[in-house]
């Protein structure tokens, strides 16, 4: 424990009181836990991709075809928002900067999302057919990364993968049902899968961060295959076929985005653009 | 005596009387959304440690984005201070990651009585691998009337933590507290 830690950082109504909100090393890990600029860099690949997703799946609260998916995409929203809040506050170690100065004060080419967290939600299939592909991708990814060799990533990720698994579940069991629906669900389902399946080979492309991450992160190509693995079985019971066709440029992870990022970052900036540093 | 076993390697509370002390006040905090569950039922409060000059609190969150975290660590810091400590610090812990599992016996029999279904079983992550669309499942207990003859309605419920079921035997709903 670090009882001898400095504690008295603030002062206010409670008295000397210093809040650690997201001390995330590990426990057994001794010293304050600090990325290094790869690692941060790394952090926020993932927890971009998280946050942006969190935002989109908000904008169906109280549009949902049903109360109980209000409720569900609300909640899996939740818990990305809890995953990006760890990983952003990670990332933000490296250059003293909190987890809201880097979802609200970034603008768009210093975002690092993968294009397909970016599209837009279209109708209940095409949100769905996004959760299917990205809830079994980071379902693989955290499953992997529990054993990365910065504790704090690891920590994140045995956190994470326990929920994310809930939200693989929660796709492939609409997935399922509205292939097998009726015509028009199953229509909109093929239509959904195959418009958003051009932007899952980004997902998988590795870049020069990754090489010198070796042990730390985990090497997008390395996941293809259980992913493959994972949603084969739900495609052929759905009778679903993997779509052809074209393939995104993509470029997320470089700052180089779909033209849908900059209206959604505009959306979830605002209040805090429009009030700095106000609190509630 | 699993119980016994369970509470020992979930909540192991402090050997020194100061520390114990301050764990006792600590452990007064309740689940703002399930207010009869305490922060130590729940496995939440995970170590207090008191020093000459300082307390340190140590709470495994729940799921990562329960709002609920923030209320307990704010109420956390709150009965400390009333009762007198300085330089109270809570730390929030993700590691080893919170799971149901640590949820002691007595608070799995409140849930029960206030209406909602205890965890059943225990928390497994599915191994990598192709996933079956469909998960064997424990049947899980009505709260009101013991019949397991129930039936999940919403995988997500009113809270993070929670998923609704009905039972059909006395028709009514209830959540239950799913396991993680």
């Amino acid at each position: 424990m670090k009882a001898d830690a400095p504690a008295n950082d603030h002062e206010d109504a409670h008295g000397h009181v210093a809040v650690d909100v997201s001390t995330l090393d590990a426990e057994l890990i001794e010293g304050p836990s600090q990325a290094t600029a790869d690692i941060a860099e790394y952090a926020l690949w993932l927890g971009d991709d998280s946050l942006v997703l969190a935002q989109q799946l908000g904008a169906w609260i109280s549009r949902a075809p049903e109360l109980e998916e209000d409720v569900a995409l609300g909640n899996v929203a939740l818990d990305l928002i809890g995953h990006a809040r760890s990983l952003l506050h990670y990332a933000g170690t490296a250059t003293d900067r909190s987890e809201d100065d880097l979802a609200y004060w970034r603008t768009e080419p210093d975002f690092r999302s993968l294009h397909i967290v970016e599209q837009p939600n279209g109708d209940f299939a095409h949100t769905i057919a996004r959760q299917f592909i990205v809830s079994h991708y980071l379902f693989e990814l955290y499953s992997r990364l529990r054993a990365s060799a910065d504790a704090t990533l690891a920590a994140i990720a045995a956190k994470a993968v326990k929920e994310v698994d809930y939200h693989r579940d929660h796709s492939t069991q609409w997935v399922l049902r509205l292939a097998q629906g009726t015509d028009e669900s199953r229509h909109r389902m093929i239509t959904a899968l195959s418009d958003l399946w051009p932007y899952v080979e980004e997902i998988f492309r590795d870049d020069t961060l990754i090489d010198r991450l070796e042990g730390i992160a985990v090497r997008p190509s390395s996941l293809r295959p259980a992913f493959d693995a994972a949603i084969a079985p739900v495609l052929a019971e759905a009778e679903l076929e993997i779509p052809r066709g074209f393939v995104a440029s993509g470029g997320g992870r470089t700052g180089n985005h779909s033209e849908h990022l900059a209206f959604l970052l505009a959306e979830m900036q605002v209040l805090t653009r429009a009030h700095p540093g106000a609190s509630w | 005596m699993t119980t016994q076993v369970h509470e020992i390697v979930a909540r192991p509370r402090p050997a020194d009387a100061a520390s114990l002390a301050a764990w006792t006040i600590a452990a007064q905090v309740v689940d703002p959304e399930i207010p009869v569950l305490t922060i130590e039922d729940l496995g939440v409060l995970r170590s207090v440690n008191v020093t000459s000059d300082a307390v340190a609190v140590t709470l495994t969150p729940t799921y990562s984005g329960c709002p609920a975290m923030d209320a307990m660590r704010d109420d956390v810091l709150g009965v400390l201070t009333t009762a007198g400590y300085q330089n109270v610090s809570v730390r929030l812990v993700l590691s080893p990651a919170w799971t149901t599992d640590w949820m002691s016996e007595i608070g799995k029999a409140k849930l029960r009585e206030y209406g909602i279904a205890a965890p059943t079983g225990h928390a497994t992550v599915r191994s990598s691998g192709p996933a079956g669309p469909i998960s064997l499942k424990m049947a899980v207990k009505c709260p009101r009337c013991s019949s397991l003859n129930t039936r999940e309605l919403a995988h997500f419920g009113s809270t993070s933590c929670k998923s609704l079921y009905e039972c059909r035997d006395c028709l009514e709903p209830f959540d239950y507290f799913k396991v993680l």
